[in-house]
Order: C-alpha cells, then sequence, then structure tokens
C-alpha cells in the first residue's frame, strides 16, 4: 500500500495544559483515530504534548501568496496601530 | 534474594527483552514511516521495562553483577522466556497477530501483578502498565483493521491468527516457580488472567470478523520456554544480541 492513498492529516500539539494547541508537523492516515495514534508515535515521543488535534489537510485554507501585496503592505505605515504610544504603569507586567 | 523469586523476575524481564528486541527488527523495515516509528517506540518500551528488572536483580545479587549481566552472558537454556515472543516476526499481519496476544496477556498480568505482595513487583507493574495499554491499542486496533479490512489483508490476518495460536496457551500454564510463589506473594493467578485474555481476544477477532483458528478446538499447546527448552530461534537472537560481548568481553564505548 503506498502512502499516496492515505490523506494527509495536519498535526497539532498542546505542550501542556493552558497553552494552544501549535502546528507540528503533517502525516498520513486513512481516518483521524488512526492519525492521531500515529501523531502520538511521531509527535509526542520526547514528552511534547499532553493533547493533540488531527484536522485533514484538504480543510485547510489558506490565503494565496500572490495576494501578499494587497494583503499584507498596506500595514507597513501603519505604526499608530500598535499600542506602544500608550504610557503603562510599572506595575503591569504582562502586556 | 530468594532463588525462585529470582527465576520469576527472569521470566518477567526476558519476556520484555525478546519482544522488544524483534520488534526493533522492524527499524527501517515498518510497512510507512510512521508505523515504524510506533514499532520502535513500542520495542524500547519492552527493553526498558527489561531493564528496570535486571538491575533490581543486578543490585539484589551484588557481586559486582549490573542489568547487562543477564541480556548479554546467559546461555539459551539459562533464558526463560515465553516461545511466543521469540518466534520470527513474519510479515506486519504475523507481528501484530503475535503482539495482540502477548500484549493482551501483559495487560491482564500487570493489572493483577499491581496487587502482588512484593513492592518492586507491583512498582513495575504499575509503570509497565500505562505502556502496556497503548501496546494493546494499537496491536489491537490493526488486528481490526486487516481483519476487517481488504478481502487479502483478512486473509493475511486470518493466517497469522492461526500461526501463532499454538504459542498461546504456553502463557497461562504456570511453571513449577509460578506455583510456588503464587500464594506467599499474592502473584496473579494465571487461570484468571486466560479467562480475561480469552473475552478481549474473542472481542478484537469478533469486531475483526476474522475467526478463532480451527487448532483452537484441539485445546493442544506447545510449551517450553517458561523452563528453558526454547525453539531453534532464540540462538539467533542471542547470537544477534551478545556478539559483542562474547567477542569483546567487557567492553565499553
Amino acid at each position: 500500500m503506498s502512502n499516496s492513498e492515505w490523506p494527509l492529516w495536519e498535526i497539532f500539539i498542546r505542550s501542556k495544559a493552558g497553552l494552544d494547541h501549535k502546528h507540528v508537523g503533517s502525516l498520513h492516515a486513512s481516518d483521524a483515530t488512526m492519525a492521531i495514534e500515529m501523531a502520538r508515535d511521531v509527535y509526542t515521543r520526547r514528552q511534547e504534548g499532553v493533547s493533540i488535534w488531527a484536522v485533514e489537510s484538504v480543510h485547510i485554507h489558506a490565503s494565496n501568496p500572490d495576494d501578499a501585496e494587497s494583503f499584507y503592505d498596506p500595514m507597513n505605515d501603519k505604526v499608530y496601530r500598535h499600542p506602544t504610544f500608550y504610557d503603562l504603569p510599572d506595575q503591569l507586567k504582562h502586556m | 534474594m530468594h532463588s525462585d523469586l529470582k527465576q520469576y523476575c527472569l521470566q518477567l524481564a526476558d519476556n520484555s527483552l525478546i519482544h522488544g528486541h524483534r520488534l526493533s527488527e522492524w527499524c527501517g523495515h515498518g510497512p510507512i514511516l510512521e508505523v515504524d516509528m510506533a514499532l520502535s517506540n513500542i520495542a524500547l518500551d519492552n527493553i526498558g521495562a527489561a531493564r528496570s528488572i535486571y538491575a533490581f536483580l543486578a543490585e539484589q545479587e551484588g557481586e559486582g553483577k549490573t542489568e547487562d549481566y543477564y541480556p548479554y552472558t546467559r546461555d539459551v537454556r539459562e533464558f526463560l522466556n515465553v516461545l511466543l515472543v521469540e518466534l520470527p516476526n513474519g510479515d506486519f499481519a504475523d507481528t501484530m497477530a503475535k503482539c495482540l496476544f502477548f500484549d493482551a496477556y501483559q495487560f491482564y498480568f500487570y493489572t493483577a501483578l499491581k496487587q502482588c505482595n512484593d513492592s518492586t513487583l507491583a512498582a513495575i507493574a504499575e509503570k509497565s502498565l500505562k505502556e502496556v495499554t497503548y501496546h494493546l491499542r494499537f496491536s489491537s486496533e490493526w488486528v481490526i483493521r486487516l481483519g476487517d479490512g481488504t478481502e487479502e489483508s483478512k486473509e493475511n490476518m486470518q493466517r497469522a491468527i492461526s500461526n501463532f495460536w499454538e504459542y498461546t496457551g504456553e502463557l497461562f500454564q504456570p511453571s513449577a516457580i509460578e506455583t510456588s510463589l503464587q500464594k506467599t506473594l499474592q502473584l496473579p493467578d494465571l487461570n484468571l488472567i486466560r479467562d480475561q485474555w480469552m473475552e478481549k481476544i474473542s472481542e478484537v477477532l469478533q469486531e475483526a470478523t476474522l475467526s478463532f483458528p480451527l487448532s483452537s478446538e484441539k485445546g493442544w499447546f506447545q510449551q517450553g520456554g517458561k523452563t528453558g527448552i526454547h525453539s531453534e530461534h532464540l540462538g539467533f537472537i542471542l547470537a544477534d544480541l551478545q556478539f559483542m560481548q562474547r567477542a569483546y568481553p567487557n567492553s565499553e564505548w
């Protein structure tokens, strides 16, 4: 059986409780159960995580790189959108 | 250390070591990368479990022994593992059948061993059980997938179940040592384990749309491993495993 017959899955791992799931890579599996079990063996063998999400890659929709100019360049000169101009009290540590 | 308890520990450790060694032979040969890694992980779990028992034995016995003494310097007849784990891997279906039989045994065995009177054995059982729970899930999942898969995979899986069946009885046939220690240490009752094992295997086979092999009706099983009488395969494993220590005793790197 060749890999190409099995759909591709994107794997997300939460490294510890309270943190977000982060994309770690992808793998081939015949269904969601197998994808999660394989992700356990491939991506958590060095204690990388406590939770796994598997999403079939076809369900991920991405922006088109060709749109980059119109999508992102207009933000280049709008520094006033950053909140860095506010004076924050010293007691605030995590802004 | 009581010599019966030592033999009992060796039996546990040798089972894990030889099963782990066989699974490690899949490294680089798995049907797909992810399964290759899974098999290597499971191999390492087993070898790790064996190591902790060998280390415990070495500590008890003293005389400058280390955990390496047991796997590297004993000859075939001193190994006490069951025949099932020393059998060649065959194809992937064969390995999954062998794993299912052994994992299910270990699952119920360790569950019961947690309750025994010896605190070290109970601790080893507790740690191993977590790993074995996953091993059993992995092997039963694959037996179900292949059995309830294509016509070809079903045929292979059914053949694999039949291939290993006659080696399963030994798991539940108590050796003299097991019988002598069972009462005093409250060790697992193998009759009980067999019933639980049989129930689990029937469940998996049924879900996999597979049937019990015809030979299961005869109720005849191979045995010998627990008393050191092995198949021809164990010698080849040891030749591979022990070559370095035999050729260059006490070498370090």
